[in-house]
């Protein structure tokens, strides 16, 4: 069974042209890196409603939020790191502090942006993002998910960060799949297992592999999808929490203060059981290529099974 | 401007500026110096030039004004008062817990803050996205900002300013506060940003300098404004201003940035503005 690659940045572009078609409110920002960010696609077609900012990101956020006063639907874009880190003041007092129709989708998140290194390589937004009122976070975990998620995005009010990838990652969903803000997706469901796998965005299809290397050795596990960051359904974490020995959260991102610290504020709060959160381990990135980096960081498929099965064997 | 319209707004900011301090003085916290800067501008803003209707405030075509320098949020909240957005009375509540006259001004909370400002440099920047928007819709907003030339030391301004020409947004009027200190001094002395009108010029930008206390100067400043209509240019009035204007113990001095008049302050401040039946109206309104 060949895989099916995409990218989400490029489904990314390709969908804000779609909704750019019947909304005629949208308006389309990018900080000079229009063509990695694929919103090139939307200036394309719509040049009177895309607005280059150049390499200025604090400026194209605080852009944005009047834009949105003036009732525009905005979509801005850069790379994770400089649509984040670098603005987050100006996002958290134009943009979320009132509430506005913002949503920051940025690309190259993660360590699998690869040889730019650590300037580049962001494993941090997850959680800095989610700190701040208002903010809603989705993570597609392929190009299907995408679609939806820009799409529910442009729809629900107020400000939203949609975290996408550069490379080319695997399609695990078909059309039927359905995003809905607040909820899980549990792909692989059990009364009872030995393993309840929480995963987001490129460690989905990651965790999917796993889970079946640890059925070939004979245990249950259940795997969730958690799209929705912010709202996390909190439901259904407590749910695999009681019907699992283990919680395993996995990211491409640091394991504080993302999925794995929402799953741990939940489980500490409502069901105290056993986590075990992989990601990246409180450590900067460096050069390499995607995949040198996933086997650096232990996020490949065999890393995420052999870290678990150390655990419940 | 004839004399009569002259005096007229001469007495109302006035009475804005014995609001401003009572305002002050009630809350026990905040910025005089820089509301009492930057009180003529707004006033002639809201009396004389902007379009915009108090019962109806998310009128779409209204013109736009963002306070960029939102420390000098009693300014605002005295004009929007007194062109009817809201009773005088809600001004006692300026800084209290559940008020919407918040210390910095919250667009959540009260009708005519166009947009929650008070972290330094956004205002301009998020007045450029209304700009551009009216633009795009081609309504006929204008969009008034103003900052304060310490807030201009902020290099988020300045990518501001670069895009606000480059979208060719001539429906932007800027005006600068430029009473010349900051908290911690005299902003030259601090970071010097002089000087101003050449900066905005050589960004594309159409600039002026006048007094931002004579009312002449800025309905000037303002007609060249409108007749810049189509010029592709926005426009940079560099107003020279006092700090604590009108007030001779708190003029020209930092340490009035942001301090709260007391009572004797505030009796002296409005002895010597003539204002001090202010005081007698102020406590005999029911809260």
């Amino acid at each position: 069974m060949g895989e099916v690659l995409v990218a989400t940045r490029d489904v990314y572009g390709k969908t804000l042209v779609e909704i750019g078609r019947e909304n005629k409110n949208l308006v389309v920002l990018d900080a000079d890196l229009s063509e990695s960010t694929k919103t090139a696609m939307f200036a394309k077609e719509f040049p009177d409603r895309f607005f280059n900012f150049g390499i200025a990101e604090a400026n194209m956020m605080c852009f944005a939020a009047g834009l949105a006063l003036s009732g525009k639907v905005v979509f801005a874009s850069s790379f994770a790191m400089f649509a984040t880190l670098r603005p987050y003041e100006q996002i958290r007092n134009s943009i979320a502090s009132q509430n506005l129709n913002v949503k920051i989708a940025a690309t190259h998140s993660g360590v699998s942006v690869g040889e730019d290194g650590l300037s580049h390589q962001t494993v941090e937004d997850l959680a800095i993002m989610r700190v701040m009122p208002n903010m809603q976070i989705f993570v597609p975990a392929d190009g299907i998910a995408t679609a939806k998620i820009v799409k529910q995005a442009a729809l629900c009010p107020g400000p939203v960060y949609i975290r996408l990838t550069r490379p080319k990652t695997e399609v695990i969903y078909d059309e039927s799949y359905d995003f809905v803000i607040g909820k899980m997706h549990v792909i692989k469901d059990a009364p009872r297992a030995d393993v309840g796998i929480i995963a987001i965005g490129t460690m989905v299809p990651n965790a999917l592999k796993a889970a079946r290397m640890l059925e070939e050795e004979g245990y249950s596990v259940i795997v969730a999808d958690a799209a929705s960051l912010k709202p996390l359904d909190r439901e259904t974490v407590v749910r695999i929490a009681k019907s699992s020995r283990l919680v395993v959260t996995v990211e491409e991102h640091s394991i504080i203060g993302g999925l794995g610290g929402a799953v741990a504020e939940v489980l500490a709060e409502d069901f105290p059981a056993k986590l075990l959160r992989i990601g990246v381990m409180d450590v900067f990135g460096e050069s390499g290529s995607p995949s040198a980096l996933y086997k650096h960081f232990g996020l490949t498929p065999e890393d995420i099974f052999r870290k678990i099965f150390k655990q419940i064997r | 401007m004839e004399q009569t319209e002259k005096k007229r707004l001469e007495e109302v900011s006035k009475k804005l500026r014995a609001n401003i301090l009572m305002m002050l003085t009630e809350a026990g916290s905040g910025h005089p110096g820089g509301s009492l800067s930057c009180i003529d501008i707004l006033t002639y803003l809201f009396l004389k030039q902007m379009r915009y209707d108090p019962a109806n405030p998310h009128w779409p075509e209204r013109d736009r004004f963002v306070l960029s320098k939102g420390h000098a949020a009693p300014a605002l909240y005295a004009v929007l008062s007194h062109v009817g957005y809201y009773s005088s009375n809600l001004l006692k509540t300026l800084r209290k817990l559940g008020s919407p006259l918040q210390g910095h001004p919250d667009s959540r909370k009260l009708p005519g803050v166009e947009s929650s400002t008070g972290s330094l440099g956004q205002g301009i920047s998020v007045a450029g996205g209304m700009a551009l928007a009216a633009k795009m819709d081609k309504r006929p907003s204008r969009v008034y900002c103003l900052v304060g030339d310490g807030e201009i030391q902020e290099g988020l301004v300045w990518e501001a300013a670069m895009a606000i020409a480059h979208f060719k947004l001539d429906n932007f009027c800027l005006f600068v506060d430029n009473n010349g200190l900051q908290i911690d001094g005299l902003v030259d002395d601090v970071m010097n940003v002089y000087p101003i009108g050449e900066k905005f010029l050589s960004f594309g930008w159409q600039v002026l300098n006048i007094d931002g206390h004579d009312f002449d100067e800025i309905e000037k400043a303002l007609e060249f404004f409108e007749s810049n209509q189509g010029s592709g240019k926005p426009t940079a009035i560099v107003a020279k201003t006092v700090k604590g204007k009108c007030v001779s113990f708190m003029e020209n001095k930092a340490q009035w940035h942001g301090v709260a008049p007391s009572r004797d302050d505030l009796m002296k401040a409005l002895d010597e503005l003539g204002c001090l039946e202010s005081m007698e109206e102020w406590n005999a309104e029911e809260n």
